[in-house]
């Protein structure tokens, strides 16, 4: 219990996908300017994230491994992700027309967003159970969509802020990402080891 | 064992996939979406450049404004005239007769025309260009670095030898991204009946135009003396400014003009053939 705890804290803070390893800026910056698309990406990202832990470890475990070859998860990983960010994109354009068009492009780009490739290598790699596998995959969803949320609601105050005219646009958003990392590795020292 | 690896491979993955490909199908059939198979047929009639000339993102929005009745048919501009005349009788409705808009770029002054106070070295855009100042005197004027060109779905523009661009009087659609793609505003969109224009943006007084370029604008007024309608044309901030009305204006305000800025019936001049054989004309005579 105590381990689960600590993955979820570690990988939704701590080693946070977006600001410490700087993967998935692509919806970082362009689905982060208002927050109710910003949480409801979130929501999709990690939804498909925590399914993504689900269904990929077993195929590790008990087709890859089993049949010696793991130098396949690459090309699995990806399919498994595709076709869910597939299955993502029917739900939500069956649910919510009015999200589907706000999210447009991006959500079919889940698919690339290499946030969640990189959580299911994290999670081979890093030799998770199943249990661990999923609260990892959860956690770090909520650590993704905890930073865009973040971004969105400072980007919303940007909007009224008197920005010099060079910084206008993404230079700012970098600026303001790059802030946001510095930040976040304060957290580096609230668990040992 | 290679054989075997393959095989392994192969299978295992084949597997993976077609266990996925049933999922999806399963969920597709459940999760379908009813939509209107209007919008997919006007969709479908469009010319699907998405170019959002008419004012809503992409086609197949239009298309649902059509059905939904808050566009007329002739919203589009990048279809056409058959286009819009398919549309309007299939849906029953009056085509909302739109004249032809064209892309006008409103600047004559070329490498050979503006003075040179600077060469520019940074990012090939105009827009970096423009936050520096770009290397000519004049600040109002044409950057020459085709960001209009860059922004043109439709191949409806050039960049000339004298390094402005042009637009091809038969290609252009009127959609409008290369004036929202110029930094410094030069390029407007007009209605072909438009034939006079003044080819000139700089701002300055005469004396410090005309020190910037040979086709400056120096706002002395002698055009709307000339203008066979009166009041027609303007002088504001150091430019003459044209007010189009319902009265044509002919081609009598160019006479007198001292620098050449102001032009009638010149925009047809350039189609895209003639364009290309003068580029080739150009290549033969350098080389």
């Amino acid at each position: 219990m105590v381990k689960l705890l600590m993955i979820f804290i570690s990988a939704s803070l701590i080693n946070n996908f977006v600001l410490t390893y700087f993967l998935g800026i692509c919806p970082f910056i362009g689905v982060s300017n208002k927050t109710e698309n910003a949480l409801n990406m979130g929501f999709a990202t990690t939804f498909v994230m925590t399914l993504t832990a689900a269904v990929t470890w077993p195929i590790y475990h008990y087709i890859l491994v089993k049949f010696n070859v793991p130098y396949l998860e690459y090309v699995s990983f990806i399919i498994v992700i595709a076709s869910l960010v597939q299955f993502v994109e029917m739900y939500v354009k069956k649910s919510s027309p009015s999200l589907y068009k706000a999210l447009g492009i991006f959500l079919p780009l889940i698919t690339t967003n290499c946030a969640i490739l990189g959580l299911a290598l994290f999670m081979v790699l890093r030799d998770y159970g199943f249990l661990e596998s999923i609260v990892f995959g959860f956690a770090t969803g909520v650590g993704f969509t905890l930073a865009l949320v973040m971004m969105s609601g400072i980007r919303e105050e940007l909007e009224f802020a008197d920005v010099p005219k060079v910084f206008q646009g993404a230079s700012i958003t970098f600026l303001v990402a790059g802030l946001m990392a510095l930040a976040f590795m304060g957290f580096a020292g609230l668990i040992r080891g | 064992m290679v054989i075997e690896t393959i095989i392994v491979s192969a299978v295992s993955m084949g597997g993976i996939a077609a266990a996925l490909a049933v999922f999806l199908i399963f969920a597709d059939s459940k999760l379908k979406v009813k939509t209107d198979p209007m919008v997919d047929k006007l969709t479908d009639m469009l010319p699907g450049t998405n170019c959002g000339g008419c004012g809503v993102p992409g086609c197949s929005a239009f298309a649902e404004a059509l059905i939904k009745g808050e566009m007329s048919p002739g919203g589009c501009v990048a279809g056409g005239e058959d286009v819009v005349n398919e549309i309007a009788a299939l849906l029953g409705v009056d085509a909302g007769s739109k004249s032809r808009m064209l892309a006008v770029v409103l600047c004559k002054g070329g490498s050979a025309e503006a003075v040179q106070k600077a060469t520019y070295r940074g990012e090939v855009n105009c827009t970096a260009a423009d936050i520096s100042g770009g290397g000519k005197g004049c600040v109002y004027g044409c950057l020459g670095l085709g960001e209009c060109v860059d922004a043109c779905d439709f191949g409806a523009m050039g960049m000339d030898d004298n390094g402005l661009p042009v637009v091809f009087y038969d290609k252009c659609v009127g959609c409008g991204a290369c004036a929202k793609a110029c930094p410094r505003d030069i390029i407007e969109m007009h209605p072909e009946e438009h034939k006079l224009f003044v080819y000139c943006k700089n701002k300055d007084k005469g004396p410090k135009a005309k020190k910037v370029c040979t086709v400056a604008c120096i706002a002395c007024s002698l055009c709307a003396k000339d203008c066979e309608v009166e009041g027609a044309i303007a002088m504001q901030s150091n430019i003459a400014v044209i007010e189009y009305g319902p009265d044509p204006l002919g081609g009598d305000a160019i006479k007198r003009c001292p620098t050449k800025c102001i032009l009638f019936d010149v925009e047809k001049d350039v189609t895209k053939e003639r364009f290309e054989a003068a580029q080739k004309g150009a290549v033969l005579k350098t080389g």
